[in-house]
């Protein structure tokens, strides 16, 4: 088996929830802004994979084709909650190290809608929002930081800096949805969502795009795309395994640590090996535990490690460089190839003002609930 | 139509019973091939997989607070601020469900103090045939 590559890779800058034309025209522009920079056309593409979540089961990909050409490759579209564009992009490493194909495209895409996310519940008899507890994810993501409070005594304030981090990396993001420096203080006293998740610590809804272009070895060193290459190191999915809680408070620990154990056999690197993280902000408490899961500090340390600095740019492994999810937005379908390209760009010397020096190794996750994890791990070539 | 409404309040969930004598009570799953218990009817046992192997379990309605969140924004209609409790109840089996009868602020809530749970009217929540609902709560032991 060859190593598979990405060798174009774009994101459309993220935008207000609601505000993009239609899923298929930025599925479209995206796509063709990562072929112009493989400096390919879709006519060599051998196969699509389409990742997109709220219009799953509506050939998305198909729609994508219609707009930047209809050459008849095979479409599989893939929904995997917040999963799903790493999902999509792992279809076609997939059929790349399978020797299937040699070049083939990854989309990921998503048009959203503002407002809280979860806790719909069953349509028999009668709602259970706010009478069984809360099912939104605001409130299941503070219960799981609260998990991580109750055993090390994490704090507000350390939940709390997370998102002043992420929004301070994002001012040096043109591309995220929001560049805006939001202190201590404001992050702390924004409007409550669920204690201790503010309105600050939770991702913000955007409509979004990411695109890849992936090749075999073989055919990035024909075409002579070697040069600015970034080779997929490791690709790695998990679901949850039955955990004591999980009917009543979704696990979104377990998963994270068996795909980061699976990645870094794979990849034959270790946690201290990385030159950056791009992992799943979804809510600022999700990120302090997601330090721990992907063994970036050890059990406990978290809340230590966002006090040090150490997950800032500048610091010994910067964490979220793109503003993540909390400022540069979530736009579910998007995410997982979203963060392949902030990842990609550092490694390839192309981040500017928010480059880490000497970028090599880069580690990309997402999980969705449900539950999928899906883990990268990507190295520079030239 | 009310009027054809049940004279008795219905369960919330499945796993809340209401017997015709008796005090309501919660009951879960109970593998014994592995021992794990937890809420829900399963074509075999989530945990291990043993089929043939599942019986009810009565729940105890002693527990422990696990964690909670102080829920201050939810979908229209629904009344804030409320506290969203996780518990262990003695015994074996998690529950989910709202925290009363106590201020909700994280100075007052404990992890890991006692709670018991309680049955009670539905907040008042009535389905579209006019039906009313039993629900479960925790309030501080």
């Amino acid at each position: 088996m060859s190593d598979a590559y990405v060798v174009g890779i774009d994101m459309l800058k993220f935008q207000k929830a609601g505000t993009a034309k239609s899923v298929q025209d930025l599925g479209g522009r995206v796509a063709l802004l990562a072929l112009q920079d493989a400096g390919l056309t879709i006519q060599q593409m051998e196969a699509l994979y389409c990742g997109n979540l709220y219009q799953a089961g509506a050939m998305v990909g198909q729609r994508i084709l219609q707009e930047i050409g209809q050459t008849g490759i095979p479409v599989v579209n893939v929904a995997n909650a917040c999963a799903t564009g790493a999902t999509a992009f792992r279809e076609a490493w997939m059929a790349i190290q399978a020797g299937a194909y040699d070049l083939v495209l990854a989309v990921g895409v998503e048009q959203m809608s503002a407002g809280l996310l979860g806790g719909g519940g069953g349509a028999k008899g009668i709602p259970k929002e706010g009478l069984l507890g809360s099912a939104t994810m605001p409130a299941v993501f503070a219960e799981a930081g609260q998990e991580h409070a109750r055993k090390y005594g994490t704090t507000f304030e350390q939940f709390a800096k997370v998102s002043v981090k992420n929004h301070h990396h994002s001012t040096l993001n043109p591309k995220a949805m929001y560049q805006i420096e939001t202190p201590l203080e404001t992050v702390m006293n924004a409007e409550m969502i669920a204690y201790p998740n503010t309105k600050l610590m939770c991702s913000v809804n955007v409509d979004g795009a990411a695109a890849a272009v992936l090749a075999s070895e073989k055919k990035a060193k024909e075409l002579g795309l070697m040069k600015r290459a970034v080779r997929i190191k490791a690709s790695v999915m998990t679901s949850d395994p039955w955990q004591e809680r999980d009917l009543v408070m979704p696990d979104v620990n377990t998963c994270t640590r068996n795909a980061a154990k699976k990645a870094y056999e794979m990849a034959g690197i270790g946690p201290e090996d990385l030159s950056l993280v791009e992992l799943h902000d979804c809510f600022a408490t999700a990120e302090i535990l997601h330090y721990e899961n992907l063994l970036l500090c050890g059990e406990g340390e978290a809340g230590r490690m966002i006090d040090t600095g150490a997950v800032a740019l500048g610091g010994k492994i910067p964490v979220n460089v793109s503003g993540g999810l909390l400022s540069k937005g979530h736009p579910l379908g998007a995410t997982g190839i979203a963060n392949i390209y902030e990842v990609s760009t550092h490694l390839r010397g192309e981040a500017d003002k928010r480059q880490v020096p000497n970028a090599r190794f880069g580690l990309t996750h997402v999980i969705g609930l449900g539950s999928a994890c899906g883990i990268h791990v990507l190295e520079k070539v030239a | 139509m009310a009027s054809e409404a049940a004279a008795r309040p219905l369960p919330v969930v499945d796993f809340l019973k209401i017997p015709d004598a008796g005090e309501p009570y919660l009951e879960g799953t109970r593998c014994k091939a592995c021992g794990s218990v937890y809420l829900g009817e399963r074509s075999a046992c989530s945990k291990c997989g043993a089929v043939g192997q599942l019986e009810p379990k009565r729940l105890a309605n002693e527990g422990e607070l696990y964690v909670y969140s102080i829920v201050h924004r939810s979908f229209p209609g629904v009344q804030v601020p409320y506290v969203s409790a996780v518990v262990d109840l003695k015994g074996g089996g998690t529950v989910k469900g709202n925290l009363i009868g106590i201020d909700p602020s994280p100075e007052k809530i404990k992890m890991g103090m006692p709670v018991r749970v309680v049955f009670q009217d539905a907040l008042g929540r009535k389905d579209r045939d006019g039906n009313s609902y039993l629900s479960y709560f925790f309030e501080p032991a």
